[in-house]
């Protein structure tokens, strides 16, 4: 069970090898958690990733594969998930994501279909898997990694910022929809972080480290708050981003 | 049934069951309707006690009979009585509860489960001390046990967190008093150890006794206190009056941060300078005496939306120290905490999770926000830890189950009389799952 500071005992992760699950996995091994179920694509960075967690205090970890392509994987991921846990499940932090390379995929069907499965379809369907099952336990939180690039999305990104626009704002309603269940869910948006995934990337400002963000969802845990910014100057940076007239919006993304 | 969302009085973790308040009768049948079900009484355990996700919850308010009260001072009275009922009833014929918490609105099902203890441990043990009987609803029956019949259940129900079964009624033992005022000697002391000795070497000519320690205070007049201790005004021709109704109320929650480091620390200057240097012989009312905070109803809720944390542990004698260091480290670390309760304990009870052992305890209150707080906690558990002591789990929110198992380490007994009333494990609570005592 959760503790009186957000501090959980079970943890499945969705995405269990993204370098910001990963540093969150180590930090609550760190505090409370024991009993660890990493989900993803790869298995020996998720064998890696469960050794971390297991240095960090966990006692049981388990992986788990499933194609973040393939929308009929999540159920199943979910389902295995629960029953690897085989006890309430405190924490479901869904990390799956895809940034693509935007100019090769915009003119390619299949690429921008692939982009908005992995970065919406696919977790919102290991949602739907979720949902019930948080229900009956009547407790338990959901965390989902959206991203800042989908409060106003650019020209740049627009494949992938779109998708987490999409998925960020059906998030705002799920929440919505827990309420007096006893289960919460909490949205992160981190701004720029240095990761493999953006490895090449030019840095946008106040970039972070996975650390950083695995620092502030870990505080987030412990508040009400139904979104978690990190770093947090991004809630006041974007308040006056989305609301930038389009010229100068589009004259500041121009070269990224 | 309805599914309803459950608190412990801190606030701070609540889950949804299914909730019914059943009558004694009802009560078996609904122990075999249901995977997993858990009593509750009026929800003032601070923790996740009381609660349990997913599950079935009974809370004890239907079960509300009680008889009337035996020359000798003995009561049955149900679960779902509470001490105020017990006070407003027994106290104009002359009885008072033989233990009563800090606040009147607890159940005789959680003053049993959680084996409360009052300002006079030192002298009269806990609720525990003075059953002299109960019937327990278990899903392999219902059982009366006490002290000499079927021991081993009985003392696993004082103070088993409502693992063993649901209590559906109870015989007390009440304490004859002569008037409804207690007479009481107040001294304020400059620093922690200048208190403890204080205590150490006079609480026994008092009934009651406790002390209210300022925990944000550093260097000379670190651990600052303020002594209360008293007994029940001998005067035989009283009118004996029950306590009052609560006459503020705090309907909504404030916003967060109210109760931060700067008005606490302005709360407990306050209290310090009000509080005289000495007094004697002072006439208090039962409900000024013993449930000061009954006055201001929901006052948990000024501890915001996040809510607050009681730690609260008990240590062997020999260990003054570690009250002095807890202090030390609670100051030093900047957490804001309000006024600490300071008191002496006798011994405990024979029950596997019996809490109280001869020495010192100390409660603090402590509101969630600082990032630190969790840390400074578990670095608190290690030094109770090494100390000998424990945690109550009435109080508890965030021990781990390694550290519980270490300073309860009886634990297994109360699994194994549970077994034999309870062999599929029925019953269990968030705080059972939380401490890995049961997992499920
Ligand atoms: C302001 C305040 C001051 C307090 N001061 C003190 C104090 O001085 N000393 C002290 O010891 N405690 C103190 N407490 C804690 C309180 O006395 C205990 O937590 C008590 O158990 C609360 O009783 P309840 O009826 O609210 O039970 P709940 O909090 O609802 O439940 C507590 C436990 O009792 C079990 N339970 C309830 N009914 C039954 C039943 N019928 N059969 C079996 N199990 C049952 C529950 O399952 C749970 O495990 C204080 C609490 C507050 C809010």
């Amino acid at each position: 069970m959760e503790n009186a500071f957000g501090q959980p005992q079970t943890v499945v992760v969705l995405g269990g090898s993204s370098d910001i699950a990963r540093e969150v996995t180590k930090k609550l091994c760190g505090a409370r958690a024991r009993t660890v179920v990493l989900a993803g694509r790869n298995e020996s960075l998720l064998s890696e990733a469960a050794k971390e967690a297991s240095n960090a205090g966990a006692t049981a970890t388990h992986t788990i594969t499933f194609d973040a392509q393939d929308v009929t994987s999540a159920e199943t991921a979910v389902a295995q998930s629960f029953a690897a846990v085989g006890a309430p499940v405190d924490l479901v932090i869904i990390a799956v994501g895809l940034l693509g390379e935007q100019m090769l995929d915009e003119n390619d069907p299949a690429a921008a279909a692939r982009m908005s499965i992995v970065n919406y379809a696919w977790p919102v369907t290991a949602l739907a898997a979720l949902r019930q099952r948080m229900i009956a336990q009547g407790s338990g939180r959901i965390v989902v990694i959206s991203s800042v690039a989908g409060i106003r999305v650019r020209r740049g990104s627009y494949l992938y910022s779109g998708a987490k626009a999409g998925l960020d704002r059906l998030c705002e309603g799920l929440a919505d929809s827990l309420i007096g269940t006893g289960v919460t869910l909490q949205i992160v948006r981190p701004g720029f972080v240095h990761t493999k995934m953006t490895a090449g990337l030019k840095p946008a400002p106040f970039s972070v480290d996975a650390e950083r963000v695995a620092k502030d969802i870990l505080r987030g845990l412990g508040t009400p708050a139904r979104i978690i910014y990190s770093p947090s100057i991004m809630k006041w940076l974007f308040a006056l981003l989305r609301h930038l007239p389009a010229p100068l919006w589009r004259k500041i993304n121009e070269d990224r | 049934m309805s599914r309803e969302k459950l608190y412990g009085w801190g606030r701070t973790s609540p889950s949804v069951a299914e909730v019914l308040e059943p009558t004694a009768e009802e009560v078996s049948s609904l122990l075999g309707s249901s995977t997993h079900v858990l009593s509750r009484g009026l929800g003032r355990s601070y923790g996740d006690a009381a609660q349990l996700a997913g599950g079935l919850v009974l809370r004890n308010s239907a079960m509300t009979v009680m008889d009337t009260i035996d020359s000798d001072g003995t009561v049955w009275v149900d679960a779902g009585v509470t001490i105020d009922d017990l006070i407003r009833v027994g106290l104009p014929q002359g009885w008072f509860v033989p233990v009563t918490p800090g606040t009147r609105q607890v159940s005789v099902g959680g003053a049993i489960a959680a084996d409360v203890h009052g300002k006079n441990h030192h002298v009269d043990g806990s609720f525990g001390h003075h059953v002299r009987s109960l019937v327990l609803a278990t899903p392999s029956g219902t059982i009366t046990c006490s002290p000499t019949d079927r021991a081993e259940l009985f003392w696993a129900t004082i103070g088993g967190m409502g693992l063993t079964g649901v209590v559906l009624r109870a015989q007390l033992q009440l304490l004859a008093v002569t008037s409804d005022k207690v007479i009481v000697d107040t001294t304020r002391f400059t620093n922690l150890e200048s208190v403890m000795h204080e205590m150490q070497s006079g609480d026994h000519r008092y009934r009651y006794s406790v002390a209210w320690v300022d925990c944000m205070t550093t260097g000379a007049t670190m651990g600052r206190a303020i002594l209360t201790r008293g007994d029940h005004a001998d005067r035989s021709n009283d009118e004996r009056q029950s306590p009052r109704e609560a006459k503020i109320g705090v309907p909504f929650s404030a916003p967060s941060g109210l109760l931060n480091g700067l008005s606490i620390r302005a709360f407990n200057e306050l209290w310090f300078r009000m509080a005289p240097k000495q007094r004697r012989g002072e006439e208090q009312s039962i409900g000024a005496f013993f449930h000061p905070l009954d006055g201001v109803r929901d006052w948990n809720r000024l501890y915001g939306r996040r809510g607050f944390v009681q730690y609260q542990f008990a240590v062997p004698d020999t260990a003054s120290e570690t009250v002095v260091d807890a202090i030390k480290l609670l100051a030093e670390s900047r957490v804001p905490s309000f006024l600490a309760v300071l008191k002496r304990f006798g011994a405990g009870t024979p029950g596997p999770l019996s809490f109280p052992m001869p020495g010192w305890t100390l409660a603090l209150d402590l509101p969630v926000g600082p990032a630190a707080l969790p840390r400074v906690l578990d670095q608190l558990d290690s030094l109770v830890l090494e100390a000998g002591g424990r945690v109550y789990l009435a109080k508890d929110a965030r021990l781990d189950p390694a550290t519980f198992r270490a300073m309860y380490p009886r634990f297994e007994e109360l699994l194994q009389i549970k077994r034999t009333v309870d062999p599929d494990t029925v019953i269990t609570s968030d705080l059972a799952r939380r401490l890995e005592l049961i997992r499920k």
